[in-house]
């Protein structure tokens, strides 16, 4: 059971399960692979597991309708009872008229989303990781909770039309918040690779030891607009949800932030400061994914489609105008236009400076580490709301000068962008590239008490 | 631990209500396949009884096993379109032992007694490699064996037996009613859940339990396309513990409110919801923006409940006043030693909030919880003072508590069971009170129906909730339709500001469906009773942008 099925491998199991089939038209996507995971807190492992899964995901198609059946065996008789079951969905399910014929043999762009570091974790690397993160803590009286998640696996589509794509990813994912004894101080520190020889769970723990440390005793300011220096943890959330919010068809509907006084869309339209620069592209060395939709890798956005579209190098912001916006395949027909996937993770550019270096060129701001529990205000306008948290700091004069109380905002990635000062050297956070933004009139509207 | 798919939500229409993914369990079966039994009490038991005695032979001092079924059925349209249409099953056996004072825990979807001997045994391995970096041994808090048990949602009608044309049928009479009475968009969902849940225990519980889940939602949208606005309005249903018969739409059941609103109790119609939501959906387009300023404000049950669900449910979870979801969700303002002076004032005296697993059509009630725990009702807050938590049985004696509270749960069979909200309920007022007398009574205010946008900090101070419909209060009466309102403030000041709270006539409940907490996340499903409660000068802001 526990092994990663090799592109030989998984084709043969497809061209089978496609054999029985009696449908117009069918889909296979078969996937599998490990995933890892401890737990901690109060500087103590609370969980850990580790397990193996597999799964075959067959859909048939008559006409317009289409019917989908799982299994996780793959011995003959299971595929072909998988593909029955399908087609008997399929039967009885009701017509799509948005239905699309499924797509002929693709090209995909290879990309290194498998590392032999990642694949190698045992159990004992993970009471390793703990421990690192752990030990420093406890021997200065700090307490550690944090979670660390692994996976390693393969992800193979082909259909009935001579489609067919595999590729075999890793990734690792680490979080670890550090509180101070007394609960008065905490601080937090979040990466992500697809290489866990990039992770020093150790490294990070201490970047979260010093926040936790300085940010005790905070002071309160009063809430309203301030330059703000997002760390890239902080300013993910904004910019994957503005991302998310980039659909074609919400926008011609005109139920999106794109959507046009008058009708129609804002796509070429310069939204933001002619500094922004947002692209995707799969073959990013930083944040390797997969050359089609859910093929795993760098990109846990959630986006790429599932229906065998390829990955691409695509701009979506160009010096500040929107220059693309994604389709599903039906409305991308409807409206004779490339039917542009949707990006499986993105890249911001950025400049060349460090977050120190942007913080020494501030003349009076406030540092974020992160926000917290972000959640969608207005959708019209993508405002959201959300707090400030973990590490919270006053800099005057190119300097952190105390700990801030946590305050809430409310906010609009679409105004943050225009109101951009200047930005860092991006890095990886979320599957996805971000640099630090100084933002100016940054909107925060109250106080809160929590640490 | 596991693989699981997620349908975005965004997709689907939901974004915007949820923000976040619907975790579909285990593989997709044909329909009919959702109606067939599964193993047999007397199967159940005897595979159970072989995870025991290995388990026990290996040297556990205490073990529960849980055989789950997990089946679920989701529909999702737009307009006159079936979008996806899921059926999904979830088969197999976790098991969770105590071992040199440690917990361990594996799961397996072999079902058979060499499965169930080798996940046992891992449980047991699992348990002592644990026990070499754990400080403090499991302290677990007695539970009587209950003997062989069973227990069901006591449903109607089963949803599973409804065929799937007729739901598709209700669906698209709500869009089609939706569209004809004006509105641009409309996504409508079913959500029905079936755990059929065998636990045993070496405490000598054997317990078939059969729990059902239905959650019936939509989405409207207005557009305005010359003056590029859109509005969009979801149901006021409330997810509940019944079956099909929640969709009856019984008149009986109906709260009539000012301006023509109607509050749904235990039954609700999906149809008169949707074309009200059609057009409060265009009257949103031109509503007021309100100003930002201090505000009474009288928040309907379908609404308060996710308040109460916010700022009272999550930071009376004992494991995270503890610390153990520090990393993930954060902790808690509601510190143990506040709990310990018995004065701590968390609300106004009128305010009294109720922990249970108990009460009917509820998410939260079964017959006993993930550990074998039989199911109660319990005072958090008491004339507004904090009283109690929620705690388990490895957590209550830190309260120095000897029984368990009995709210124990795992999402799925491959879950690790923890604490999860129990059903956390304000108690309506105990005198005669309605919504019209208490509008009369308001100067200036807003009445706030439906659930909307919602954010808290970590220690559950700070919190903003928006809603789906708001109406201005001048002198006693309601004067029109208000946008752009969101509603800041702090726990322990909101819950003071507490002056009125309808009587039980008003009574009803909100769930939420989905909700997460842990690492890796599992999702529960809890309910939230209330009547229609005023708080008097809350902070009200103005969310209006323009971009």
């Amino acid at each position: 059971m526990n092994k990663i099925l090799s592109k030989e491998e998984a084709k043969k199991i497809i061209d089978k399960v496609l054999a029985f089939s009696k449908a117009d038209e069918m889909s296979v996507s078969l996937s599998g692979g490990r995933t890892g995971n401890i737990r901690y807190a109060r500087n103590s492992v609370s969980t850990s597991g580790e397990s193996y899964d597999q799964s075959l995901a067959v859909t048939a198609v008559f006409g317009k309708r289409s019917g989908t059946a799982t299994i996780n065996e793959f011995d003959d008789a299971s595929l072909e009872k998988t593909v029955r079951r399908a087609e008997e969905i399929a039967r009885l399910a009701p017509e799509n008229s948005e239905y699309m014929p499924m797509l002929g043999p693709q090209t995909y762009l290879e990309s290194p989303t498998f590392a032999e570091s990642t694949a190698n974790i045992d159990p004992d690397y993970r009471a390793k990781a703990a421990f690192d993160s752990i030990d420093p803590c406890s021997k200065k009286g700090l307490t550690a909770a944090g979670y660390l998640e692994d996976s390693t696996g393969y992800s193979a589509i082909g259909n009935s039309k001579g489609l067919f794509g595999y590729n075999k990813a890793t990734s690792v994912d680490f979080s670890i918040t550090v509180r101070t004894a007394d609960g008065l101080g905490s601080g937090y520190a979040i990466r992500d690779f697809n290489d866990v020889s990039k992770l020093s769970t150790k490294q990070a723990t201490e970047i979260a030891m010093q926040k936790a440390l300085a940010s005790s005793n905070a002071k309160a300011l009063e809430p309203g607009k301030y330059t703000v220096i997002l760390e890239p943890a902080a300013s993910i959330d904004l910019l994957q949800n503005m991302m998310r919010s980039m659909d074609a068809r919400n926008a011609d509907e005109g139920r999106s932030f794109l959507s046009k006084k008058g009708g129609g869309t804002r796509l070429g339209e310069k939204l933001f400061d002619e500094r922004v620069n947002i692209y995707s592209d799969p073959t990013n060395i930083e944040i390797p994914s997969s050359g089609f939709g859910g093929g795993g890798g760098g990109g846990r956005f959630g986006g790429g489609g599932s229906d065998g579209r390829p990955q691409e190098k695509i701009s979506w912001i160009e010096n500040g105008v929107v220059k693309n916006v994604y389709y599903s395949r039906f409305w991308a027909d409807k409206k004779g236009v490339k039917a542009i996937a949707p990006p499986a993770g993105f890249i911001m550019a950025g400049g060349n400076e460090s977050l120190a270096d942007l913080i020494k060129g501030t003349e009076k701001g406030i540092l974020v580490t992160r926000f917290w529990y972000i959640r969608a205000v207005d959708p019209q306008t993508l405002l959201y709301t959300g707090l400030t948290r973990d590490g919270t700091f006053y800099i005057e004069k190119g300097q952190i000068k105390y700990p801030i109380k946590n305050f809430r905002f409310n906010e609009s990635p679409i105004i943050m962008l225009n109101n951009l000062e200047a930005m860092g050297k991006p890095t990886r956070v979320g599957g996805c590239l971000v640099p630090p933004l100084k933002i100016r009139d940054f909107t925060f509207s109250s106080l809160s008490d929590a640490v | 631990m596991k693989r699981r798919d997620f349908i975005q939500l965004s997709g689907m229409g939901l974004g915007a209500m949820m923000g976040s993914s619907i975790p579909v369990l285990g593989n997709m079966v044909p329909v009919e396949h959702l109606l067939e039994p599964g193993a047999d009490i007397a199967t159940k038991k005897r595979l159970a009884d072989i995870a025991l005695n290995a388990t026990k032979s290996r040297g556990a001092t205490y073990t529960d096993v849980r055989i789950g079924r997990y089946l679920q059925q989701f529909l999702f349209t737009r307009e006159t379109k079936v979008q996806n249409i899921t059926n999904a099953e979830s088969y197999g056996v976790g098991i969770r032992v105590i071992a040199n004072g440690t917990w361990g825990f594996a799961a397996t979807s072999d079902v058979t007694p060499d499965g169930i001997a080798k996940c046992a045994e891992t449980a047991v391995a699992i348990a002592k490699a644990n026990s070499k970096i754990q400080k403090e041994p499991v302290i677990l808090a007695p539970q009587k064996g209950v003997g062989e048990v069973t227990w069901k949602t006591p449903i109607k009608k089963n949803a599973f037996e409804v065929p799937v044309q007729e739901k598709i049928d209700l669906l698209m009479k709500v869009n089609s009613e939706a569209m004809k009475n004006g509105a641009g968009f409309v996504t409508s969902n079913l959500f029905f859940v079936n755990e059929q849940k065998y636990f045993a225990s070496s405490d000598g519980s054997y317990i078939d339990q059969d729990v059902h889940r239905i959650w019936p939602t939509f989405t409207v949208t207005a557009v305005d396309k010359a003056a590029g606005k859109f509005k969009t309005r979801d149901a006021i249903s409330s997810p509940m513990g019944m079956g099909y018969e929640y969709l009856d739409g019984l008149a009986s059941e109906k709260i009539s409110a000012p301006n023509g609103l109607i509050g749904y109790r235990n039954s609700y119609d999906m149809v008169e919801d949707a074309i009200m939501a059609s057009k409060q959906a265009q009257q949103k387009l031109t509503a007021k923006s309100v100003p930002a300023g201090k505000y009474d404000l009288v928040l309907d049950p379908n609404h308060l409940g996710l308040t109460i669900h916010e700022s009272v449910g999550h930071p009376l979870e004992l494991d995270r006043v503890l610390g153990y979801e520090a990393n993930y969700a954060g902790t808690s303002f509601a510190t143990l030693d506040k709990w310990k002076t018995k004065a701590f004032n968390y609300g106004s005296k009128q305010v009294n909030i109720v922990a249970d697993k108990t009460q009917p059509y509820t998410l939260g009630t079964v017959g006993y919880d993930d550990e074998g725990v039989p199911c109660k009702e319990w005072d958090l807050i008491k004339d507004g003072v904090l009283v109690n938590y929620q705690a388990i049985r490895d957590q209550v004696n830190i309260l120095g508590e000897n029984a368990s509270h009995g709210c124990c749960y795992a999402d799925n069979w491959n879950s690790v069971q923890f604490q999860r909200m129990p059903n956390v309920s304000l108690r309506p007022g105990k005198e005669k009170l309605s919504v019209f007398d208490m509008i009369k009574g308001v100067e200036k205010g807003i009445y706030i129906i439906g659930r909307g946008s919602y954010s808290i900090d970590q220690q559950r101070y700070n919190f903003q909730f928006g809603g789906q419909l708001f109406y201005e209060i001048k002198n006693g009466e309601l004067v029109g339709m208000l946008d752009d309102v969101a509603y800041q403030s702090n726990t322990q000041e909101f819950w003071n500001s507490c002056v009125q709270i309808c009587d039980k006539d008003d009574y009803r409940t909100f769930g939420s469906f989905f909700d997460g907490k842990g690492q890796p996340s599992q999702v529960s499903a809890v309910s939230h009773g209330s009547a229609t409660t005023r708080f008097n000068g809350v902070n009200v802001i103005n969310t209006g942008r323009k971009i």
